[in-house]
Parts: structure tokens; sequence; C-alpha cells
């Protein structure tokens, strides 16, 4: 990751792009997921009330966050639960470190988490000798990988299987050159048996904690949070203040949306609740802020917060398809990221609201309809007045206004530039021009427009 | 009728035969038309790459250009999405406000203003039609393929007017280009990327033209095109419907 940290998103994606045939293969991939999405959707008449409804439940859930978040706890614990509240990451990787260092636990299992990966617990937890496996399959491969998750739903979307086999050859001993999914998953379900049966403590993430209940629910398709939470002697959930819904029934509108934008299915094959602890075990959850509540207080990108994570906006994203999540530089990538990011550190993530085209296609795919490519163009204008820009931008910028505010200069200027075009093209045709690397120049006609429209003018007299 | 023609400044620069079709075409239909020729550009560039606040000089002249009409129609699906959207003056915001409700791209026009149900058009080929993203997904001049929701277009609906023509299906209806504005400079890799596999899935489908209400993607389009040494053209879609043989 350190070789990514100092490089923006063109970079990386350039880099991404020298080998067209993965670009290829990655843009086809999750293009085939978006199609299976549209099926899904297409499937049900009501898509676009079901979408209406669950945008208009998180709207009240973000009015209302506190009583929410207070209606929870107090039922939570009415259930046995033991809640705990992180201002920020550092606040959620110390209370979970001090929840396994009281009961000398040193190994960990997880299922997959994106608040994790956004707090680095991981990283963190390593460096205080704790050992932690991510139980779903993707995660796990890019864990042994060494690399961060690329996709919120397909954290491996980026590896081909033969890439998989190398690296379970290498930290798993099956067969050299073995790329067979069949068998590779057949390798990881016993490697991940054995972690299962040994682990004490199991972290896994919330999906949605009803307000009502005091109980979380958990989306996964491989069981493995189950598996982890229910063999575990204390399972630790780990919820962004956000997960928020108010009571059990709003349920039904979100799980129907969930997996359909993911990747087509009906419903995940796993929705697991969790509201009382087993006999002689232990269930912790760690309410976490983390930048949330400043999202929360900034009017334009708040309602950025209603997201579930299905990673529909990414699957259907050209630049995402076509630049990889790893371009992304954060954990959760793709336009949700871009506007999630810049709350988190604006300076460090200035590049990402620029990393689109504003095509719009994630806000119509949106299952909870966030105006994603609006706080897109809203995050520019916010970075720019803040200073994140290169001044040679500014300038140009600036050139640009002066022109186009003055029909005199501009068409002045017009003239030079179709001149320029015409006949000294090595002035633009050179390779610092980011256009003409891929790109023909337009051809610079005769006569603009205006020109043309004066002299018919003048004809007609 | 009066209606008056806003040129953005690309297509006065470089495709004025755009321009020129679009005139013609509205003249044909029995409108005035006016083109105000102080006008330079609404103020896109900036404010896509986030410099909104530089825009006052250009808005106001926009205002000054084109307050008072009774239409502004722009061949241009993106451009009209940014004035719709973010044509603001201190000035002169009623103005502003009037000019907002006022403007047109083309076919949005053609189809719900002036109603148009024939034409005396032909163009005898293949045609791929891009749906450039603004006037798709802003202005809705198309349905988008992500909602649930009955299908129409607005410029298919008018090029199925027009004799000979024959429109090619795509593999992806509707997807991105890669122009994005300043998007195709700053991000040039993914940009041409994306604009080769747009190029390619209309040649695999057999089109010898491809057309759209936007010239911003069609500029980036062709300069892929040529490089490629390609024989498909683009060309506007004021151009096909004013096009006679
Ligand atoms: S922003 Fe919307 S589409 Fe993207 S991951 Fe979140 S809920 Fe899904």
């Amino acid at each position: 990751m350190s070789s990514t940290a100092t490089k923006d998103h063109p970079q990386l994606a350039a880099i991404f792009n020298r080998d067209e045939p993965r670009v290829d293969w990655h843009d086809e991939t999750l293009w085939w997921v978006r199609a299976k999405r549209d099926i899904a959707a297409h499937k049900l008449p009501e898509w676009e009330l079901l979408r209406e409804t669950a945008s208009q439940i998180k709207n009240n859930v973000l009015s209302n966050l506190s009583t929410y978040l207070e209606q929870f706890e107090a039922n939570a614990i009415n259930n046995g639960i033991i809640v705990h509240w992180a201002a920020n990451a550092e606040e959620h990787n110390k209370i979970i470190y001090t929840l396994l260092e009281k009961r000398g636990i040193s190994r960990m299992v997880k299922s997959k988490s994106m608040l994790t990966e956004e707090c680095h617990l991981n990283e963190y937890l390593l460096k205080q000798g704790i050992d932690v496996i991510d139980s779903d399959l993707g995660e796990r491969i890019v864990q042994l990988a060494g690399e961060p998750p690329s996709h919120i739903v397909l954290p491996c979307i980026h590896k081909k299987k033969e890439e998989i086999g190398d690296i379970f050859h290498e930290h798993l001993g099956s067969a050299k050159g073995e790329s067979d999914p069949k068998i590779l998953t057949e390798t990881a379900r016993q490697h991940l048996r054995e972690v299962f049966l040994t682990r004490r403590a199991a972290l896994t993430g919330v999906n949605f904690a009803i307000a009502e209940t005091g109980e979380f629910v958990i989306c996964t398709n491989e069981g493995n949070a189950d598996m982890g939470a229910h063999l575990a002697e204390i399972h630790i959930a780990s919820m962004g203040i956000e997960k928020i819904i108010p009571e059990r029934k709003h349920l039904g509108v979100f799980l129907r949306l969930l997996t359909r934008s993911a990747t087509g299915q009906p419903i995940t094959t796993y929705s697991s609740h969790f509201s009382k602890p087993q006999d002689g075990k232990e269930i912790h959850v760690v309410i976490v802020d983390n930048g949330r509540s400043i999202q929360l207080g900034r009017e334009d990108f708040r309602n950025s917060l209603k997201c579930i994570r299905c990673g529909a906006c990414m699957n259907t994203c050209p630049v995402y398809r076509k630049s990889g999540g790893h371009s992304y530089h954060t954990a959760v990538a793709g336009p949700i990221g871009s506007i999630l990011a810049p709350n988190l550190d604006m300076e460090k993530y200035a590049d990402l609201p620029f990393a689109s085209t504003l095509c719009g296609s994630c806000s119509n795919v949106c299952p909870v309809k966030i105006d994603i490519h609006d706080q897109l163009y809203k995050w520019r204008q916010v970075i720019v007045k803040a200073g994140y820009t290169p001044k040679a931008k500014t300038l140009a910028m600036k050139g640009m206004a002066f022109t186009l505010s003055s029909p005199m200069i501009y068409r002045a200027a017009g003239k030079m530039g179709r001149f320029t075009f015409k006949y000294a093209p090595f002035a633009v045709n050179n390779g610092a021009n980011p256009w003409y690397k891929h790109r023909e120049m337009p051809k610079a006609p005769e006569q603009s427009f205006g020109e043309w429209y004066a002299k018919r003018k003048e004809n007609k007299k | 009728m009066k209606v008056a023609l806003f040129v953005p400044c690309y297509v006065d620069q470089f495709y004025p035969q755009a321009a020129v079709a679009t005139l013609e075409l509205l003249e044909k239909l029995g409108c005035e038309v006016h083109y105000p020729k102080n006008q330079t550009c609404c103020g896109q560039p900036m404010a896509n790459s986030g410099y909104e606040h530089l825009t006052g000089g250009c808005n106001n002249l926009f205002i000054d250009n084109f307050a008072g009409y009774d239409y502004i129609v722009c061949p241009s699906g993106s451009c009209t999405l940014h004035i719709k959207e973010h044509l603001h003056s201190h000035e002169n915001e009623d103005k502003a406000i009037e000019i907002r409700k006022r403007i047109f791209e083309l076919t949005e026009f053609l189809v719900d203003i002036l109603q148009v149900k024939s034409l005396k058009a032909s163009f005898p080929y293949k045609v791929g039609m891009h749906q450039s993203c603004h006037g798709l997904r802003g202005l809705r001049i198309s349905q988008m393929t992500e909602l649930v929701a009955p299908p129409f277009s607005k410029p298919a609906q008018l090029l199925g007017l027009v004799k000979g023509l024959e429109l090619v299906p795509l593999s992806r209806a509707d997807d991105c280009c890669g122009f994005g504005g300043t998007f195709c400079v700053v991000e040039e890799a993914v940009s041409s990327k994306m604009g080769k596999d747009r190029v390619d899935d209309h040649i695999e489908h057999g089109a010898q033209y491809i057309t759209s209400a936007d010239l911003s993607c069609l500029m980036h389009l062709e300069g892929i095109l040529r490089r490629q040494n390609s024989s498909v053209k683009v060309i506007h879609v004021a151009e096909i419907l004013n096009h006679s043989i």
C-alpha cells in the first residue's frame, strides 16, 4: 500500500491501464455483475418504489440519528448485549484490543467488515501481537496477498483465478498451477474450518441495526459470520452510527434491495440476526462515529450516510471498471468512496471527486437514491475553495474565465486557436498534450459559426 | 415563436456545421431564429472543474444575450444541462430563473415543444447513437437503462423519421464515452480507454456513423476514430435531421 499512498487516482489508473487485456477483463467482469443487477431489478415492477421507500426511511434515520441510536443501545443492553461507543478509529481499535487482551486472546477470526478496513484494525492488532484471519473467501485472498480489498462486496474482483491459485499454493499448500475454482474453494474451506474451530473471538460487521428491538443483522453469502460468531466465546460487532434502521419491518425493504443491487441475487444466502448472547458467551457492539457526524453536519453531503454498501455504484461506474479499485487509494473505492473519503481527509483525497465523468449512472443504480454525482460536483467546488488544487490548473481556469467573459477576447482567441490548430499542429500535437497522446485533435474549420452567421446576415441584406 | 440559438463555444469554433444544421432545421420547422452574437460559453468547463465561483462573468454575459426569448435552443445536452442547473446571477436572478426554464436541448425541443411528427430528411446509412450522459441522465432525453421504467428516446424517435436510416443496436446502450470535460485530459488513460471501448461497440455492430446530441462526446470519439484511421465518422444529430439526398 505504501507505494500507492503518494500517487493520485490519474497516476494509479494510468498504471492499471498499461495492461489493456486486464482492463478489458476487469471491465467485463463488473459489467456482467451490473447486467445481473439489471435483470434482478427488472423482475420487480415495484423496484423504483422500493428505492424511494428505502431512501425515505434513511432520511428519517439521519434526521433522528441520536434518538434511534439511544433506543438501539437501551434495547441491546436489555437483551444482554454490551455496547461501546467509539469516536474515531483509534478508539474503535483500542476497545477491541482491550476486549481481547483481557481474555488473553491472541487470534481472532473476522467476517467482512469495511469499517474495520476504514479503521485499519488488522494492522493495528498485528502490531499488538494479535493475529486476525479474514474469513470471507475474497477477503482472505487479498489478505494472503498482502493487499487491501479493491471492492466493497467483491474484494478480490481484480484477481484472476490463476493468480489466486499461486497465492494458495504459496500460503495454503495447494498444488502448483492449480486454478480450478472448485478445488481452490475447497482448499480455502478446509483452511478456514480449522480457523473457525480454534478461534475464541470473532469480529463481524453490521449491515442493519434495529432500534426497535436492539438486534443487528449481518448478511453473508458464505455463512462465515455465523460460523465465527457461534463458535467463539466472544462476538464483537463493529458498526458505523449510520447502520441504524428504526423498526424490524423496515428490514424487508433493505434486504430486498441489497443483494439485487449488489450481485443480482434475490436475497443474501445468510441474513443472520443477533439479539442476545448464548449462555456463557458475550456479544459486544462497538458503535463508531469516525467522521460520520461531521459528514452529517455537511448539508450537501449528509445523505452519503444512507449508503448500505451494496457496491452497485462501483459495478456501473465506467471509471471504476477501467481504473480498478486500488486506484482510489481508500478503503471504500468507487463513486461512493469518492464522496466519503474527502470528509475524512480532504487533502489526501482531493483527487477522488475528480475521478469521474459525472455520467450519473451511480446515482441511478443506488438503491437508497444517493445523489452521488451531484455530490461529486459539489466536492469539487469545496476542494478548490479549500485550495487543494494544482496552481497551474487555477491559473488556466482564471485565464479561461477571463476569455469567456468577453465576447471580443473570445472571438480573437478563437481565431488564434483555430489558426494554431491548422498551421502549427506541432504546437499542440506533441507528447505534452494529454489529449493528443491517444486522440487526434479536432480539425479546425475555415470559419466559426459566428463568422458564418455574420456573413449570412450580410448576404441577406 | 422567437427562438434564440445558443451555440456552445467549442461547437462555434470546431463544429460550425452542426450549428448551421440546427439553425436551418429550426427555420424549416417554422421558428424565427435569432443568434445573439455576443454569446461565448455556458461556463461548464470551469464549473465542472470546481471553479463555479469563477463563472459569474460568463453567467451575466449569458443572461445579457439570452433574456427575453420564448425559447433558447442548444445543440448540446451537456451545456443545456449546465445552464438549467447552474445559471445564477447576483444582479439578475429573476432573469436567470426564466432562462433556466426556457432553455432546451435540440431534440427535446423538437419532440416536446414543436412536437415534430414528420421530417423531410434522408440519411441512408447505418448509424449508432451515442447517448451522451448529460442529455440522458441529466435532461432525461431518453430512458436510462438503470431505471425500471418504460423505455423512450427523443433522439431515436426523431432519427426514426429519417428515410433510409438504420439505427444499429449496441451491446451497452448507454455506457459513458469517457469525455467528461477536463476529465479527458486529467485522466487521459482512463478517458481514452473508455472512448476506445465506446467506439468498438459501435464498430462491432456495423455503424458507419456515430451520432449524438452532444458534440463534446463526438469530438472525443472522433479523435479516437481518426487516430485509428477508421472509416467510421461522427455526425451531430442535427446534421442528420437536416440532411436530404
Ligand atoms: S452509494 Fe448506493 S449504490 Fe453505492 S454502495 Fe452505497 S448504497 Fe450501494
